[in-house]
């Protein structure tokens, strides 16, 4: 009885209508989970996570094919499978105009606890989410992280035995994410919860026992993490070449025959390779016969990309480096920085959203600004490109004062949103023909322009199809195309990668760095840590203010220690969030 | 599939039902638009429709021109310039009063020809000539039937100046019934009570379901053992609280401030207006059963309750005088029912001949529309 599954699913099916199609959130799905243990459900946006959570909570009905929860039809017995379940929606489901407490009594008395053993439960909540300190502090004016943590109380208000989180650490800052983790572990160890948790963040994976793969609504794979990244071993390497950035690097190795992953990190190239080579085989591929070729353990991650490349999909990511050698060559300015930055603070009300932030961006220079939401990024990006004026600070722009010159600077900025702004209800064609009136292009330069979009980004094909009807990966790309019509020599993209497949990410990250290559400044705002490793230089935000700015490596470098000789970003950001939290409680 | 909504109120269905009400209340209080709705929109019509606005004519400017001035001519004229229905203006020509017409200044003339103490001494016609702007037709008949008024009542008074009856076979004497001083304010008022609870029951519910989807918090609640009715009744009672006050803030406000008198027994009064505001509360319940965002849900719930309810109600416009398709379809209005019971018990009286059946169509509708919300609104997120 005790190994019997806790979450069972046989078949699942389900589609939705969406724009003049049937979308397949969820194909024939079948899957059995243990109990007491973490099972990852692991997708890009878009390959029916969600859906797969809601059906197990009995909030969507099956087309075809059931599901059981706690051995309940949560279709059928939809109200007491609710009552023994704990389900976490992606925005957490709170109340933002009431206080942590009154959240925490209103699903006390929905969960039906008994008032005599709430204060209890309580303390065992706040002291475990450390939400003690807020408990009268309104729900909406909680940081995200805080915000996560008092859904997952609210949740956990009467202990279930299964718990359904959808994306619970979706945007929140690395220091949270861990704490999150930490929680969740806890609950699986010592209360002998079982876990089901959804997450597009791949080193996510990591950490749960056993993982189920998603990807449009199909199961690529299914079982323990470990077994999925042990397919790869042998064939993950690390390469470099004295004298060459490993960008180049990168970018000459993508796409070749026997190659199926070429990644920046740090100053070498992970590559991943089709079949588990000699390294002295890996010497035919370009530019690597100088190479210092090392074999490295494999990750979760390689794994994934190599079941994506194997399906069998028309819209699935074109390999190779894409071509953007016909952006035009801008004369050089000489080397004085194309965006400068001086003690730039924008206030709201009484918050200071940017607090002081300094910083210069060369030109043809990758510059990243990494942070958790509500860090102050987007804030910065809507100055800089005099969308928002600043409150103090000075911002030149391509040499122009934003506070005097906003419309000449915005017509040499190209911009790329978080939601990819594009009429959902235009084709792709006329996307690309709006955004290039929009910024003063006409006749048969607009033709050309848009003839070039079609072909650098692969439009063609889908060039009378509506925007709304892309996939995420193909928005992105319509998007960044839109950004580029006017050949703007700086390109600001906001979190442009949030929720596309790994391989989507690769691909316009190939693209980000042809354009740097072709001289165009990029200043990209990120949360993922890992795509801190493709800037040149970074500045990682908390609080509106700059905690450190350097290259990936130094960085890292910086946050090395004697127990952690090779930290990873995050484990580089959150030294120095905390590092920042401690100076804070000094002063 | 029915199960997930026939289990209503067992084992700690009242622990939930009082936290969520509980949480209603405190979402009200927190948030601006619930009180703006619920009690600066009343206080704001109440104004407007109490000073602002007045179905009556009133110092209507009207050109007057005799072409042969006499003492007869000037009688009248002193008789329309003592009334305070009338602006008058002398114009000394038919063209120059037509001028002044043509221009707005005026909307009506008043012409008297040469031959009008004569003929009015043969006493067999009326040798007035009345010319109205028809642009705004109501205040034209208005005005019409003032001057009209006017002249009959200086007949009489000439007549009965003079000691001999009028040559009219038959003499109409007005009595006007429940609204003696024809004050427009007195009928507009009772019937805003109806808009009002229309405002809180239809607009404001509508509007706070559907925000709960769009921030994604009935999704948590609905995975919580609470039953849809449970959720659906925390909405009802906080509502209904909600609207019965804003009611008892209109009715305080109509008799106190504006002196309309409430002429019917008031318990009447409140067990009329909670039928309509459960039919108002299923209606706003059952838009949000379909619209699940703010936007939506507010266009929904303004033109298909708010804006009937203003214009088909009988409110302003009388239901009579619509054209008999229109007439047809205020049967479907729920405030219809409604401002017909508020205008009778606040103008006439417990007419019982009236309330019952009104009352009773306010009971069916209000069975309709929650029925449809219950039906419409399962534990489920499509």
């Amino acid at each position: 009885m005790d190994d019997a599954p806790i979450l069972e699913a046989v078949d699942l099916t389900r589609s939705f209508a969406s724009g003049h199609q049937r979308t397949q959130a969820l194909d024939g799905v079948s899957f059995a989970i243990r109990p007491g243990v973490v099972t990852g459900l692991i997708g890009p946006d878009g390959a029916g996570k969600t859906t797969l959570m809601r059906l197990a909570a009995g909030l969507l009905v099956p087309d075809a094919g059931r599901i059981r929860a706690l051995g309940m039809d949560s279709t059928r017995e939809s109200l007491a499978v609710q009552a023994a379940l704990g389900y976490m929606p992606q925005r957490f489901g709170l109340y933002e105009d009431l206080s942590v407490q009154e959240n925490l009594d209103l699903y006390a008395d929905l969960q039906g606890v008994p008032h005599t053993a709430r204060a209890e439960r309580y303390d065992e909540l706040m002291h475990m989410t450390g939400l003690g300190p807020f408990t009268r502090r309104l729900a909406g004016r909680l940081s995200g992280g805080m915000k996560q943590k008092l859904g997952l109380a609210c949740t956990l208000v009467r202990a279930p035995r299964l718990l359904l989180l959808d994306e619970p650490t979706v945007g929140v800052d690395p220091v949270s994410r861990r704490e999150l983790w930490s929680i969740v572990d806890r609950l699986v160890k010592n209360e002998g919860m079982s876990v089901l948790l959804s997450t597009a963040y791949l080193d996510e994976a990591e950490r749960c026992q056993a993982v189920i793969l998603l990807d449009r609504g199909k199961i690529l794979d299914q079982g323990p993490p470990a077994t999925i990244s042990a397919r790869m071993t042998g064939r993950t390497w690390a390469v470099s070449v004295a004298g060459q950035r490993p960008r180049d690097l990168q970018a000459g190795l993508t796409g070749q025959p026997g190659v199926v992953d070429a990644l920046v990190q740090g100053d070498h190239v992970r590559l991943v390779t089709q079949t588990a080579d000699d390294p002295a085989q890996l010497i035919r591929l370009p530019g690597l016969q100088d190479a210092r070729i090392e074999a490295v353990p494999p990750r979760f991650e390689d794994g994934f990309i190599d079941l994506l490349h194997t399906r069998n999909d028309p819209m699935a990511a074109p390999h190779g480096v894409p071509r953007v050698d016909t952006l035009p060559q801008r004369a050089d300015a000489g080397d004085t920085p194309v965006i400068q930055v001086d003690g730039l603070r924008r206030r709201f009300g009484n918050f200071w959203a940017v607090d002081g932030i300094s910083f210069e961006v060369r030109r043809g220079e990758i510059f990243g600004l990494l942070g958790a939401n509500g860090a102050g990024k987007s804030t910065t990006f809507r100055m800089l490109c005099g969308l928002l004026p600043a409150s103090a600070g000075t911002l030149r722009v391509a040499g122009l004062d934003l506070r005097h010159a906003a419309s000449t600077a915005r017509g040499r900025i190209g911009y790329m949103s978080q939601k990819f702004s594009l009429y959902g209800n235009l084709s792709v064609a006329q996307n690309l023909d709006f955004f290039a009136s929009a910024y003063g292009l006409t006749g048969t330069m607009r033709e050309t322009r848009r003839d070039w979009a079609l072909t650098e980004f692969e439009l063609s094909p889908y060039a009378e199809r509506l925007s709304a009807d892309l996939s995420l990966g193909y928005k992105q790309r319509l998007a960044m195309a839109c950004a580029l019509m006017h050949q703007p020599e700086i390109l600001f993209l906001d979190e442009p990668t949030s929720g596309v497949d790994p391989l989507a990410r690769r691909e316009f990250w190939l693209r980000i760095n042809a354009l740097a290559r072709a001289g165009v400044t990029v200043l990209v705002t990120t949360h993922f840590m890992e795509e801190a490793e493709y800037c040149d230089r970074l500045a990682i935000m908390a609080a509106g203010r700059i905690l450190a700015m350097d290259e990936p490596a130094a960085i890292k470098a910086g946050a090395r220690t004697p127990e952690q000789p090779e930290p990873s970003m995050e484990d580089a950001f959150i030294r120095l969030v905390e590092a920042a939290g401690a100076a804070k409680e000094a002063a | 599939m029915s199960v997930a909504r026939k289990r209503p109120l067992r084992g700690g269905g009242l622990m939930r039902l009082k936290g969520l009400v509980h949480k209603e209340f405190l979402q009200i209080v927190r948030d601006p638009s619930s009180i703006a709705i619920a009690f600066v929109m009343p206080i704001f019509l109440l104004v407007l429709f109490g000073y602002g606005v007045s179905l009556d004519a009133d110092h209507v400017p009207v050109a007057l021109v005799a072409e042969a001035p006499s003492p007869d001519t000037a009688d009248f004229f002193a008789s329309l310039e003592s009334s305070h229905y009338f602006a008058p203006l002398h114009a000394r020509t038919l063209a120059a009063a037509e001028q002044a017409l043509r221009e707005g200044r005026v909307n009506a003339i008043v012409h008297l020809r040469a031959n009008f103490a004569e003929q009015l001494r043969r006493s067999d016609g009326a040798p007035i000539q009345v010319i109205v702007n028809g642009v705004d037709a109501n205040t034209a008949r208005l005005t019409q039937g003032y001057i009209e008024g006017a002249w009959g009542n200086w007949l009489a008074r000439r007549a009965t100046g003079q000691g001999q009856a009028l040559a009219t076979p038959v003499q109409l004497e007005q009595r006007v019934w429940f609204n003696s001083e024809l004050r427009s304010r007195n009928y507009l008022v009772p019937g805003l009570v109806a808009i009002i609870m229309t405002l809180i029951g239809t607009l404001l519910t509508a509007l706070v379901m559907a925000r709960e989807w769009e921030r994604g918090t009935l999704e948590a609640l609905l995975v919580t053992p609470a039953s849809m009715t449970e959720i659906l009744l925390g909405k009802i009672i906080a509502y209904f609280v909600l609207g019965t006050g804003g009611m008892l803030l209109t009715v305080g406000l109509a008799v106190g401030l504006f002196g309309v008198p409430l002429r019917g027994a008031f318990w009447l009064l409140w067990v009329c207006a909670s039928l309509f505001l459960l039919a108002a509360l299923g209606m706003g319940l059952a838009i949000s059963a379909v619209a699940r965002n703010q936007f939506v849900a507010g266009q929904v719930a303004i033109i298909g309750t708010f804006l009937p309810a203003f214009l088909l109600s009988g409110f302003i416009f009388d239901i009579d005088s619509m054209p008999a398709v229109v007439q047809g379809i205020t049967h479907v209005i729920v405030a219809r029912y409604f401002v017909s019971i508020v205008q009778t018990l606040f103008l006439a009286g417990d007419v019982w001949s009236v309330v019952l059946p009104n009352a009773l169509a306010l009971l069916l509708m209000a069975a309709i529309f929650l029925g449809i919300t219950w039906r419409k609104s399962r534990k489920r997120l499509e």
